[in-house]
């Protein structure tokens, strides 16, 4: 009964997008006005009942219903609850129910919660959105249901990918989710927009909250991921280039640039084209990267097999969407003047060198991406990896760092470059400090060097908005850009000094060998089997003592998963405030020794505490603009009552 | 029906497929001596594409061939052997499939043609964007 | 930025450009394999020890004596390594030479498949760091290799041989046997 009450939901769901789409689409017209009644409700009720579907496939897994193909295929009685829930999106069909959901929700938020936007451009944004959401509806209905029954029902599931059983997994895909789906917004805004040619500040302030909140879950996902793949895979790396991680890196640059473009535009009423074609292409760099990885044209470990017949299906609904967005703009766009030139010294100024900047980056992980598809074409096989991408992007990357150091110093429209001179000295002084240190304590490589450098400068010169600020008063969007700077230094100081100073050793141990890592002494002390749910595993039990302080225990583990059969490396990370010592326990090797792989990483934490700050000054600006909007709608409310008291 | 019978085959051939009894390579999981040598090592390991993996550099997968492969890398290495001609000779081999870095050749050259290009735009875009009307 | 407006549509046409990309990888999907670039090449200089007692091993100047002949790499922990041996017993048959090479294996796995699945090879080397693997660009097992009479490498054949691969591995020979 549960999927076939989820079905329903789902039809149902689809035909009020269907709804939601005609009626916006006749209010459009002229006399047509009369329907706008019906466009928020029915985005309101499909919201509800799609998320009552996904409650349904959440359910069945739960319950481990072995009559439902999809439960059979991707879970098993014996798993723990938490991954019985994650099967149900840890595979083709529920995460594409998961994507209709999360877009339905985000629909049904907007027609709920938005009230700044001119009625008509409210009615064509919630029309884009059903329209958007209707592909993915028939997509799913039609070829991916993901409650089909089984004629006869199985005795047992055939277990969820071990890879993915894993706590932070389980909650990564949703995270990102959220975040690709929720720049659907974007989109429809930015269609909408188009459409009634509204494209003015006030559109600008009604996205940039939404586009927000995406971002957030974006940061957050793409953080989580970077340390997923970090301790899960085993061999210290936190990013690879790997296809999935650039198609979540894409819709992340793109969002981030449209965020500081909208600024420039709720600020300035500029930069209208370029902020309406941002909006299209974060969403569509979405669906494209989750197209590319999951269809698995690009080789990652992340594709769930899908037939040509369902990547021909998402191929011609990314065709109609993107491609009829991005038609739409270039008609548009010429009648929708950029507005003046900006001049150097000015907050817009900088802006404008972050955009590009960003875009160019965008553009390279792109091509990077996609080049060894194209050359394939051609019948050659090449690979792109971090020898490629690291020192490509940095060209932009650096010069951007720099401008995002001065950029919060300037005003609008028009500054004096003398006025921040003496701030910036000291920033670049301390710049040249602290790499006239590094040489001399020996250049760790200059890419790394340059990261360091710009780090110390960058960090400190995004914390100087705040200065001569009344830290009570200032206000939490300021606040957000400030610990969001301050994050991104962190970050690439992280990175830098993972990449500069982290020390490896491989070593096949006997039972009671030391060890040195660095400032750490690890000696196994013993290998002992274990058992958990679904596995049984080897555990050594290492004692790792840092200077030669009291030992710490780390237990890194080789498990077996039998459900299916795999076996995956558990890696034991001990964390001080300044590293981790990451340890990996190998197979026996001769004699009774056992390989080791122990790393001492020097401030590797920072990457992802970077990662957590960045979505952290998003949230804070998120609060501050939905507290500021709330504020104002209550002070337009007071004046209506007043004027409405003084006509009596 | 036979999809999922096909993937059930699937995912207990492919553990069984990679088993095998041997101990792996001398130096697929043991350094260099020489610290120096090691460093060299691995960063050519670290861009050399392990085959039989789906995205992962040989300094990144447990893959028996990619410690065979690491074993030669270091091996080599220690002979005192040029790192870019170990990944030369792997690339008269497996063709540019094998190495992470590319190089600019008749098949790569809009890998870096595009990047240049996208500079000069960015330079254009910011000097009509800005600076005042002259 | 209204100084012409073929660059609004930039963004559609690369876009159009990557669904066109697409669409052809989506229709005739890419090899997965990676094709070894030694093809027209000479074999490299190896030397292996026999992986069992009854056949020799395997050395380069084995291989330049003028006969054409099929290299097969294999192993014993390899499935489909199994489902070939049938192909191979049968181009035996047909008086083809083929010469093994066993990748990571130990002679009792060895013994223990030969005598399972039969023993086609005239010469088996024991190739225990994959060096003549990597050497002459295989990827994975099995995987045969036409080699001619001078020792050079004249065609790579990717996973195990099915029975409409036989003619076709017994005209390669013949060809590099001209």
């Amino acid at each position: 009964m549960i999927a076939e009450f989820g079905l329903a939901a789902l039809w149902l769901a689809a035909a009020l997008a269907l709804l939601q789409l005609v009626a916006g689409s006749l209010c459009l017209q002229p006399k047509g006005e009369r329907m706008s009644v019906i466009v928020r409700p029915a985005a309101v009720m499909q919201g509800v009942l799609s998320a009552l579907a996904f409650g349904a496939l959440l359910l069945l897994f739960l319950n481990t219903d072995l009559s439902v193909k999809l439960v059979v295929m991707n879970s098993h009685s014996a798993k723990p609850v938490i991954f019985k829930l994650a099967g149900a999106w840890g595979n083709h069909e529920g995460s594409m129910l998961l994507w209709v959901t999360v877009m339905a929700l985000a629909g049904g938020l907007v027609a709920l919660l938005e009230r700044r936007l001119p009625e008509r451009t409210m009615l064509a944004t919630l029309a884009a959105q059903a329209f958007v959401g209707l592909g993915f509806y028939a997509f799913l209905l039609f070829s991916s249901n993901p409650f089909e029954r089984l004629p006869v029902p199985a005795r047992e599931g055939m277990g969820l990918n071990p890879l993915l059983q894993d706590i932070g997994l389980a909650f990564h895909p949703p995270t990102l989710y959220l975040g690709y789906v929720g720049m659907s917004v974007a989109f429809s805004f930015a269609v909408g927009a188009m459409l009634t040619r509204q494209v003015t500040p006030a559109f600008a302030t009604a996205m940039r909250p939404w586009v927000l909140g995406a971002w957030i879950f974006l940061t957050v996902g793409i953080t989580a991921g970077s340390y997923w793949a970090y301790y899960e895979l085993g061999w210290g790396g936190w990013w690879f280039w790997d296809p999935v991680e650039n198609a979540s890196l894409m819709p992340w640059l793109a969002a981030t640039a449209l965020l500081h473009s909208a600024s420039v535009l709720a600020a300035r009423d500029a930069l209208r084209a370029w902020t309406v074609m941002l909006g299209v292409v974060a969403f569509s760099m979405s669906m494209i990267g989750t197209f590319l990885v999951r269809s698995g044209i690009l080789t990652s470990v992340h594709a769930f097999a899908v037939d040509p017949e369902r990547g021909t299906f998402i191929l011609v609904l990314l065709a109609i969407y993107i491609g009829g967005a991005l038609t739409l703009f270039a008609m548009r766009a010429g009648t929708i003047a950029e507005g003046e030139r900006f001049s150097v010294t000015s907050r817009e100024g900088a802006l404008v060198v972050n955009n590009v900047a960003l875009s160019a980056i965008l553009g390279i992980v792109l091509l990077g991406t996609l080049y060894p598809l194209l050359a394939e074409a051609f019948g050659v096989k090449v690979s792109v990896g971090p020898p490629y991408f690291n020192p490509v992007s940095a060209i932009f990357f650096l010069p951007m760092l720099l401008v995002m150091a001065v950029g919060p110093l300037l005003r609008w429209r028009r500054d004096s470059a003398a006025r921040i001179r003496p701030p910036l000295m000291a920033c670049a002084g301390i710049a040249l400090l602290v790499l006239a240190g590094l040489i001399a304590w020996g250049p760790p490589g200059l890419l790394p060097m340059l990261g360091i450098a710009l780090a110390a400068a960058v960090g400190i010169a995004s914390l100087l908005p705040l200065r001569g600020r009344k830290l009570r008063r200032t206000p939490l969007p300021l606040w957000g850009m400030v610990i969001a700077h301050f994050g991104l230094a962190l970050a690439l100081f992280g990175a830098s000094a993972d990449s500069a100073y982290s020390v490896e050793r491989l070593v096949a141990a006997r039972i009671g060998q030391v060890t040195d890592v660095g400032p750490w002494q690890v000696r196994l002390a013993s290998v002992e089997p274990t058992a958990g749910p679904n596995w049984t595993a080897l555990e050594a039990r290492l004692e790792a003592s840092y200077r030669g302080g009291a030992p710490i225990v780390a237990t890194p583990q080789s498990r077996y998963f039998w459900a299916p059969v795999q076996q995956t490396n558990e890696s034991a990370l001990l964390t001080r405030w300044n590293g981790q010592l990451y340890a990996v326990l190998g197979g026996e090797a001769e004699d009774g020794r056992w390989q080791l792989r122990l790393w001492w990483k020097p401030f590797v934490t920072c990457i992802w505490f970077g990662g957590l700050l960045i979505a952290l000054g998003g949230l804070l600006a998120l609060i501050g603009r939905v507290y500021g909007d709330l504020r104002r709608r209550a002070i337009l409310a007071r004046i209506a009552q007043r004027k409405v008291d003084l006509g009596r | 029906m036979k999809a999922l019978f096909l993937m059930f085959a699937l995912f207990f051939a492919m553990p069984l497929a990679a088993q095998d009894a041997l101990p792996p390579a001398p130096y697929a999981y043991r350094q260099l001596d020489d610290p120096a040598q090691e460093a060299k090592a691995q960063a050519l390991m670290e861009s050399l594409r392990c085959l039989k993996c789906q995205g992962q550099s040989i300094a990144d997968s447990d893959a028996p061939m990619a410690g065979d492969m690491r074993h030669q890398v270091r091996l080599r290495i220690a002979s005192g052997e040029a790192p870019e001609h170990i990944r030369a000779w792997l690339i008269e081999r497996y063709g540019d499939y094998v190495s992470y870095a590319p190089k600019i050749s008749a098949t790569t050259w809009p890998l870096f043609a595009v990047p240049v290009l996208l500079l000069c735009i960015v330079v254009m875009v910011l000097l009509r964007r800005l600076g005042g009307r002259r | 930025m209204s100084a012409g407006s073929w660059k609004f549509w930039l963004p559609l046409a690369i876009f159009a450009g990557f669904c066109l990309l697409v669409f052809v990888q989506l229709m005739h999907p890419a090899e997965r394999e990676v094709a070894s670039a030694m093809i027209g090449k000479p074999l490299p200089a190896f030397d292996l020890r026999a992986a069992v007692p009854e056949r020799p091993g395997l050395a380069t100047v084995d291989l330049k004596d003028g006969k054409p002949r099929l290299l097969n790499i294999w192993a014993s922990w390899c499935i489909p390594c199994a489902a070939e041996a049938p192909q191979l017993e049968a181009l035996r048959q047909q008086g083809v030479e083929i010469v093994g090479v066993a990748i990571r294996d130990t002679p009792e796995d060895v013994t223990g498949f030969l005598a399972r699945y039969g023993n086609p090879y005239a010469r088996l080397g024991a190739d225990d760091l994959s060096e003549v693997q990597l050497g002459i660009g295989s990827s994975g097992v099995p995987e045969t290799f036409v080699i001619d009479g001078a020792g050079v490498i004249r065609y790579q054949h990717i996973g195990d041989i099915r029975e409409d691969d036989v003619p076709m591995l017994i005209a390669r020979l013949k060809e590099a046997a001209r």
